[in-house]
């Protein structure tokens, strides 16, 4: 009995002498905390995606109170967490326009031809890597779901070979940005309504030959837009988001169904991020 | 005195915790991209190397071996080392609030760390005494201090190199990595007196 007993024992009272030990030294060296940076860290989303800066919220929380840091930088959180957060801090609410990524691509399996089959590992970085992908379209979606790996808020699906990202659950962190290994995911302000949806600034026959919904730099939009917002980008469309009045002349006239009306909910997003 | 040189130069050079017994690889190659968080872990394990190598000794010598239960040494230094290292922490929180902000991080990946725990049984292993325990710990965390150093050196260097595509990140440090390691395997030749 006594094998067993005395190192039960042992560890049980080296465990139990730690124990009080440690809680003895909390007591005696106990620290008062700001009470304000649990306030702050209640209002942040707690997703810790950093897409801040800091390693999560409670990093960041930390920084606002301790070093004076701008309180918005959360892109997550929008203005609902700027607005609380200006009150716990006693300045003066502002708002702030929002942003939210844009698969800038509509290839898919039944509209882009493929070079190859590709059977390697399922992540858009290792597939860019042999020939620049399996897409005929070299500028275009591979459609292996890294983006969708990297979204910490569900917000990004992938169907038949092209990831779409929900704008009711883009938050704007920007982690798919940083993640594509293309680079067609890009951030658009939340009011856009129109976009170009295709990344290709290959000739218009080059690419309408791999893909049926590409950017042919016909023009049409270009001359059709009343506030001339559009711009010709080697042989790629290109809308400037400030001069855009959303009025959808081009969307009209692309021969290609490239210019799309991107959200219906703008209105909605808004309310809820007002 | 110079057992304790020996034992000092012994781990500063011929066993480096991390480039010749591969403890401690994880903040090695981890905490190294800049010399300002190396040096931060750095002072954090000397501290608690010292430290716990006091410790471990008296538990080991005092109430383990009395008591013939040496095989508790792994659990129970591993519960000393975890205690200690928080010990540590709250009383640096309170007395050295700066000390505790720029190890950060650092003093609570100790707990964890392999070099530490590694020291301890190592020490016992040998039968050193009391002091010398404590000098083995200290020794051994400089010689952490050291790779870490020399390495955060080299990693600062490779930012600024053309590394080739495949190379970049985790691999080429890896290479840096083996390369520094067989270099220090150069003081293996190295006869100590005692």
């Amino acid at each position: 009995m006594g094998a067993i007993l005395i190192p039960v024992a042992v560890v049980a009272g080296l465990a139990l002498l730690f124990g009080i030990g440690l809680s003895i030294a909390s007591m005696v060296f106990h620290v008062q905390r700001d009470p304000r940076v649990d306030q702050v860290r209640g209002v942040l989303p707690g997703a810790n995606c950093g897409a801040c800066g800091f390693s999560g919220c409670d990093g960041y929380a930390e920084a606002i109170m301790a070093e004076g840091t701008s309180i918005d930088l959360c892109p997550v959180g929008g203005n609902t967490v700027l607005a609380q957060l200006s009150v716990l801090m006693g300045v003066e609410p502002e708002t702030r326009e929002g942003s939210q990524a844009r698969v800038l691509c509509q290839g898919n399996w039944h509209t882009v031809d493929m070079k190859y089959r590709y059977e390697g590992i399922q992540d858009c970085v290792s597939a860019a890597n042999l020939l620049g992908g399996m897409s005929a379209c070299i500028f275009g979606c591979l459609g292996m779901g890294s983006c969708r790996r990297a979204c910490k808020f569900d917000a990004i699906s992938v169907e038949d070979g092209l990831a779409r990202i929900l704008p009711s659950k883009c938050t704007g962190c920007g982690l798919c940005v940083a993640e594509c290994p293309k680079g067609i995911i890009r951030m658009l302000p939340v009011k856009t309504a129109h976009a170009v949806l295709c990344s290709n600034h290959e000739r218009g026959a080059i690419s309408r030959n791999n893909c049926r919904t590409s950017c042919i730099a016909c023009g049409l939009c270009v001359k059709n837009c009343p506030v001339d917002a559009i711009t010709m980008d080697r042989h790629l469309a290109v809308i400037d988001p400030h001069v855009c009045t959303d009025c959808g002349k081009c969307a009209e006239v692309c021969p290609q169904h490239t210019i799309r009306p991107i959200r219906t909910d703008v209105a909605e997003w808004l309310q809820r991020n007002a | 005195m110079k057992e304790l040189l020996t034992i000092l130069v012994g781990a500063l050079f011929i066993e480096n915790f991390v480039l010749s017994k591969f403890l401690g690889i994880c903040p090695f190659l981890g905490v190294s991209k800049k010399r300002e968080t190396a040096l931060g872990m750095s002072g954090a394990v000397v501290f608690v190397m010292a430290l716990a190598g006091a410790a471990t000794w008296m538990v080991n010598a005092w109430l383990l071996v009395p008591l013939h239960l040496e095989y508790l040494q792994t659990l129970a230094f591993i519960l000393l080392i975890a205690a200690l290292v928080q010990f540590v922490e709250t009383v640096l929180k309170k007395v050295a609030p700066p000390l505790y902000r720029s190890l950060g991080i650092y003093l609570p990946l100790i707990t964890t760390n392999c070099a530490v725990l590694g020291s301890a049984l190592i020490h016992v292993e040998r039968g050193y005494t009391l002091l010398q325990a404590v000098v083995y710990g200290f020794a051994a965390g400089l010689g952490f201090t050291m790779a870490l150093v020399l390495f955060s050196g080299i990693r600062e260097k490779l930012e600024t190199c053309d590394i080739p595509e495949s190379f970049k990140g985790m691999p080429i440090s890896l290479i840096a990595a083996a390369l520094v390691s067989v270099a220090f395997f150069g003081f293996a030749g190295l006869v100590l007196p005692g």
